[in-house]
């Protein structure tokens, strides 16, 4: 068990920077998840951490103890690949047990721990296997039990899931999650997938090009993300954006957007004026024309069962997704209108940064409290 | 699927095929055959159609002969220690340059030199630096003050057969090092960062996981290897022309064909030749498991 405390860390390759000054202090026994698009430097970071590539500047502390030069064997940590990298030439049993022969360990004793790791992982009915001959899930259960067999004070996860299905992503979701609860390690794992950092993480750290954009719990993230960049990336569908044009001066604004638009916002705490609105897929309601904030064109509907999602085009190049939890009875190519509450609109400067407003803080407050009900 | 179009994907294979059957026929089979015919007779080859049959006289006269022998042990002294000489310097090489090295593409390149020479001229070259008397390697020595007086390299019986497996080590380590290498590259980079992680040393980490994974790559170059060096002819000819010392199985079989002109007995010893590498080849692919290996790897 161990902190992990990362202080303005660096990597570049010759001339081109990928990570760029990253602080990060990750508690004992805390799960945290990268999250970020593809190229963000969030495999990179993980590599950094677990001493795989050396960084170019900044130092990197896990449980206290400075590591930045020390080498990946020696940090006491286990990372699981992508890729499962199981050794294709050994069984299953060899692949769990394959670190601990170096220790000097007993042959029974390795045994006796393999059979333990593969029992909790349920793969003991697979130990004379080769991994060719294991499903994906099964291999992933034996990539986590070779790092779990060396009891590493940080596991390290890049992307473990992503080569799953969709059904058996989940399943290995809940028990990735079940084994934090059970054995506490400290956990940071990388994904792309927004879905799998909400249900996951303790704290997620959002990264874009290289750089730390923020740093919260799921709730925090999804009620008060600091910028454009993640109130897009965390939610699914992903947020609805529209650009408007501000009228008047800080900090009351008329803001007037695309399909009829027109908006009275009194922001606080910032000058710059509004430039782009926001608004969840989840908080949108379908509504008559003239009931709805702004109004387009129901283009079409997803049927997903459980819920819909509407398509409306609310401007030439802009579409608005609506969630609507029963199948709307509006024919395609009609005029709806959108409606939405005061606290769910949210607004972002020309920079991308989120702007706070009057009926903003409602929000946050009840955010904070559902959070500390849960 | 319905029968006519089973049978009309059937008839476009073997119309694909077509082409290269007739070229097997005609460059592959049909002169085996006529080999493998004539070694049953008594033909000379200043007049092929004239010749009677003598059954299997030839290929016991063949296995009657001291030079033969000679000829044997020679292709299999010369096989066994150039291709494992090639082996190891091969996987040293490959490993080298599977390092991120700077000037690495350079280096590959390089090392290629040498087996894009053809084997006259490389022997040709080496034959000259060899010289004892106005060789550049023998003047190094002398200059070095390690020899008093040039070596005849390529006239000592001994040294002739280290002469011929040294200059064929000088041409065919790339081909082994480009197939090792091939096989270095096959190996996913994850694997190895999982054993660093994991903590295995670097000695564990060849022994345990690389070598076996580069089994199969190995096997093949191998194989290869012993295939062409089992029939092995330029080399030592260019080198020693008939010379018993350095005389392998190919040469022997040319001599009789040729030199001698007895068409039936040169057509046996080629049979015996070809039966040779077949056996040779059979036993490297069973050691090796090479059969099987294929599907270790995936």
């Amino acid at each position: 068990m161990a902190s992990v405390e990362l202080k303005s860390v660096s990597k570049s390759y010759g001339g081109n920077t990928v990570i760029r000054g990253v602080d990060l202090a990750i508690r004992d026994g805390e799960f945290v998840v990268f999250v970020g698009p593809s190229g963000c430097g969030k495999s990179t970071l993980l590599r950094l951490i677990a001493g795989l590539i050396p960084v170019s500047d900044g130092e990197i502390a896990i449980g206290g103890e400075a590591v930045t030069d020390v080498p990946a064997s020696k940090r006491g940590i286990a990372f699981v690949f992508q890729s499962y990298a199981l050794y294709p030439h050994m069984t299953v049993a060899r692949n769990i047990g394959f670190a601990l022969e170096t220790l000097g360990l007993r042959r029974d004793a390795i045994g006796a721990k393999v059979a333990e790791v593969a029992k909790l992982l349920k793969v003991d009915h697979l130990l004379a296997r080769r991994p060719r001959e294991l499903s994906g899930g099964q291999r992933q259960r034996v990539a986590i039990g070779r790092a779990l067999v060396r009891k590493p004070e940080v596991f390290l996860f890049d992307e473990p899931l992503s080569n799953l299905d969709s059904d058996l992503r989940m399943e290995m979701r809940i028990e990735i999650a079940k084994l934090h609860d059970d054995i506490g390690t400290t956990m940071i794992y990388v994904t792309h997938d927004q879905a799998e950092a909400m249900t996951l993480a303790d704290r997620i750290v959002v990264l874009n090009h290289g750089v730390i954009e923020q740093v919260g719990t799921p709730q925090e993230l999804y009620h008060t993300p600091k910028s454009r960049f993640v109130a897009g990336f965390v939610g699914s569908p992903r947020m609805n954006f529209a650009p408007v044009t501000a009228t008047g001066g800080a900090p009351d604004w008329s803001l007037a957007g695309p399909g009829g638009l027109a908006l009275a916002v009194s922001v606080s705490g910032n000058r710059s004026s509004p430039a782009t609105i926001g608004v969840r897929p989840e908080a949108l309601s379908l509504v008559a024309p003239e009931a709805g904030r702004l109004s387009g064109m129901l283009e079409r509907v997803e049927d997903l069962g459980h819920e819909h999602f509407a398509y409306v085009r609310v401007a030439p190049e802009t579409v608005f997704v609506v969630r609507v939890p029963v199948r709307p009875t509006i024919a395609r190519d009609t005029r709806v209108g959108l409606a939405f509450r005061d606290e769910d609109l949210f607004l972002f400067d020309e920079g991308g940064l989120r702007l706070d407003h009057a009926a903003s803080h409602e929000r946050a407050a009840a955010a904070s409290i559902e959070e500390r009900a849960a | 699927m319905s029968v006519k179009l089973a049978r009309a994907d059937r008839r476009a294979a073997w119309l694909f095929m077509a082409p290269m059957i007739v070229a097997m026929l005609v460059v592959a089979v049909w002169p085996l055959a006529r080999t493998f015919y004539f070694s049953f007779t008594d033909a000379y080859l200043d007049d092929p159609t004239n010749f009677s049959l003598v059954g299997i006289d030839n290929f016991l006269e063949v296995l009657d002969d001291h030079t033969w022998w000679i000829a044997v042990r020679n292709t299999l002294v010369f096989t066994a220690i150039s291709v494992a000489i090639e082996t190891a310097l091969g996987l040293a090489i490959a490993l080298l340059i599977n390092q991120a090295i700077p000037g690495r593409g350079l280096v590959r390149a390089a090392i290629l030199v040498p087996w894009a020479i053809p084997v006259v001229v490389a022997t040709k070259i080496w034959e000259w630096m060899l010289n004892d008397q106005f060789g550049v390697l023998n003047q190094m020595l002398i200059a070095l003050g390690l020899v008093d007086h040039g070596i005849a390299w390529t006239a000592s019986g001994t040294l002739i057969m280290g002469v011929v497996i040294f200059i064929d080590v000088w041409m065919t380590t790339p081909f082994m090092v480009l197939l090792i290498l091939a096989g270095l590259q096959m190996i996913p980079g994850e694997i190895m960062e999982a054993a660093e992680v994991d903590g295995i040393p670097a000695w564990k980490r060849f022994w345990s996981i690389t070598l076996p994974l580069l089994k199969p790559a190995i096997g093949v170059a191998v194989l290869f290897r012993v295939l062409d060096a089992l029939r092995m002819f330029d080399l030592a000819y260019v080198l020693a022309a008939s010379s018993e010392q350095v005389m392998t199985v190919s040469i022997y079989a040319r001599n009789r064909l040729i030199s001698f002109q007895e068409l039936g007995i040169g057509s046996a010893a080629s049979t015996w030749v070809f039966l040779l590498v077949a056996f040779i080849a059979i036993l490297v692919i069973g050691v090796l498991r090479l059969d099987r290996a294929a599907g270790e790897a995936a």
